[in-house]
């Protein structure tokens, strides 16, 4: 973690920095219980957040359970990453009214909200990290990204509680924070005492804890802060072995695997909605009943559905299979050509909210298993 | 510049009216249709019908009766486009469940005088016997879609209905997928989009309601739904209801288990 300076503060000083971040204009999204799973949603107070709250995570399975203590960001990544935010699933990009001599056209943007992502896990952070290279890295740049992009305070959180899909180590992507975050914190919990580690990685953060309560730094507290970033690294559920990866998967187009998992894939594209770096969206023009309106509309779009390849000659990928292979291929292999990075963060959401649980470790293990034979 | 308004027609076969009640509830846009189209014939909204030849057909109901083969002829004849809409003009609709079973059976269970019946042995759907510009899903169809058909004729393009699965746009709608956080059978992974992932949305399971998407794996979402407890007869019916006659579901019901 790249940290400028450390503190320790209890649960006040967490109520203190809600406080904080909201009168200097932020709104506060932080987990929430939400209609059985933790999701983001606008944080007012720490009692907002869901103490003592856990969850339970398998292939296709999600259940929340709780813990045996009052932790605050005791459990794994859930079913929304904070790519709604940044990414929109649906957005106006303009629109067009006619009018007595040609047409006035209005682009969409105008003011943003200024918006504060409370309990940002590593393999999330590293997510935005990822976004921000395919929306606003060199090249072309998406101006709506980046004005919601500019307006975004992040308070990182060190990931305690690895779910049963997780696999952040493997990805190198946690579960400690990695850079990106203004305020990080790890939640220090046992019998005698309800702490946070508060690291400050930006300026803005140094601002915003202030006025916040909080007590010098003690070596216990910085081994029991290590300890928790060990402890998660030791219970991963999944395991992805990377090494070579990139050659391993563009070695084996043909492998008979990719007929197996098709033979179990539903194609509903439920792994790339949930997955917190897919960026695929459809442009799409609507008009209304009289010709006086037109709109371009951006939403997320999937690779798994037939007319996403859809070109002026036909569909380019027809079978379940040749779309597997896409996403798979594009995450862990071809995304590093493109953009210099692996798409996968190792959060296990594409495992979890995969309704039949199809797990992209195992394919790729039973892949690599059959070379190594 | 006074253009000619297209003529619209709405044409009913073996249906609950529904579908075509849709257009009567689209109260926001409805003015804007009038003004857009003539509506020529629609006997839910007016007993005036003037005739053909049509710009727009749009047909409700599936094909049950030897009337409604040469009826349905009658219509592609006098329409310049023809739009199937709702599940009986798509699939067959919930009358096409006759096509499991034996209909002279049913006949005689339900009516004191059956030889008065006059009915086919199957449900089918419009593209069986007239060649269909475009299907518009749906239990009934959606209000939206039914616009954006519209719109799209009147204009020449295109229409903006996607053919994926219901879970993309459960999840744009942020909705916590109920067959993964609480094993609520669900057939959202192999069901059309375009009710807006209605049921998910308020924690039920999705029933199908606008037929398979463009690409199915009903089998193996049938496999998954045994595990959370589903009997096979049960996951039978579950793809044997609006839509039992669509290709992906039926297979499924008829396969052996």
């Amino acid at each position: 973690m790249v940290s400028r300076s450390r503190v320790v503060i209890d649960r006040g000083g967490l109520q203190a920095l809600i406080a904080a971040l909201r009168s200097a204009g932020y709104r506060v999204i932080g987990p929430t219980l939400t209609a059985g799973a933790i999701v983001p949603g606008e944080v007012a107070a720490v009692d907002d957040l869901p103490a003592g709250w856990t969850d339970e995570q398998q292939g296709g399975q999600y259940r929340l359970r709780r813990r045996d203590d009052q932790a605050l960001f005791g459990y794994a990544a859930g079913p929304q990453s904070w790519k709604q935010f940044l990414f929109p699933p649906r957005s106006l990009l303009w629109r067009a009214n006619r009018v007595d001599h040609g047409e006035t056209v209005t682009e969409a943007g105008g003011p943003v909200d200024a918006l504060a992502f409370l309990g940002v896990r590593s393999c999330d952070l590293a997510a935005i990290r990822v976004q921000d290279r395919v929306f606003a890295g060199d090249g072309l740049v998406d101006p709506g990204y980046r004005a919601r992009r500019e307006r975004v305070f992040i308070v990182a959180v060190t990931c305690g509680t690895p779910g049963g899909t997780c696999f952040c180590a493997s990805m190198g992507t946690g579960p400690a924070v990695g850079p990106g975050f203004d305020l990080a914190l790890t939640e220090l919990i046992d019998g005698n005492r309800h702490e946070f580690c508060l690291d400050v990685g930006t300026d803005r953060g140094e601002e915003i804890i202030g006025s916040v309560p909080s007590r010098p730094i003690e070596p216990e507290d910085e081994a029991a802060a290590h300890r928790v970033v060990e402890g998660a690294t030791a219970r991963m559920g999944r395991l992805l072995e990377v090494g070579g990866i990139k050659e391993l998967l563009y070695r084996n187009y043909q492998h008979p695997r990719w007929d197996d998992v098709a033979s179990r894939c539903l194609a509903c594209g439920n792994c790339t909605m949930v997955c917190p770096t897919c960026f695929c969206h459809a442009v799409e023009d609507a008009s209304d009943l009289g010709g006086q309106t037109a709109e371009r509309w951006r939403s997320w779009d999937s690779c798994f559905s037939l007319d996403f390849a859809r070109v002026g000659t036909g569909r380019v990928r027809t079978s379940t299979r040749s779309r597997y292979r896409q996403w798979l291929t594009h995450k862990l292999a071809t995304w590093i050509d493109q953009f210099g990075t692996s798409g996968c963060v190792g959060c296990g959401r594409c495992i979890t909210w995969c309704p039949v649980g199809i797990d992209i470790t195992e394919e790729v293990r039973s892949i690599r298993r059959t070379e190594e034979a | 510049m006074a253009r000619r308004r297209p003529k619209l027609a709405v044409w009913k076969f073996a249906s609950c009216d529904g579908c075509q009640l849709t257009l009567l509830d689209c109260e926001d846009e409805l003015l804007a249709i009038a003004g857009a189209v003539e509506i020529a014939s629609f006997p839910e909204a007016s007993r005036a019908h003037v005739a053909g030849p049509y710009d727009l057909s749009l047909v409700e109901g599936s094909i049950t009766t030897p009337d409604d083969l040469e009826r349905i002829q009658a219509v592609r004849k006098a329409s310049r486009y023809l739009v199937a809409i709702g599940a009986c003009a798509t699939s067959g609709g919930i009358q096409g469940l006759r096509n499991f079973a034996s209909v002279e059976e049913f006949a005689t269970v339900v009516y004191a005088h059956p030889g008065y019946l006059s009915t086919l042995e199957r449900s089918t759907p419009i593209a069986a016997h007239v060649p269909v510009d475009f299907e518009l899903r749906g239990c009934p169809i959606d209000r939206g879609q039914l616009v954006e058909v519209l719109s799209a004729f009147l204009i020449g393009r295109r229409p903006n209905v996607p053919t994926y699965s219901v879970c993309l746009e459960c999840k744009r709608r942020l909705n916590v997928c109920v067959l993964v956080a609480s094993d609520t059978p669900c057939l959202g992974p192999v069901t059309q989009a375009g009710c807006g992932a209605l049921c998910p949305a308020s924690g039920r399971g999705c029933y199908g309601c606008f037929g398979p998407a463009d690409t199915t794996n009903a089998r193996a979402l049938a496999n998954r739904l045994t595990e959370t407890g589903m009997t096979r007869p049960d996951v039978v019916r579950a793809f044997r209801t609006f839509n039992a006659g669509a290709e992906a579901f039926r297979e499924e019901s008829e396969r052996d288990a």
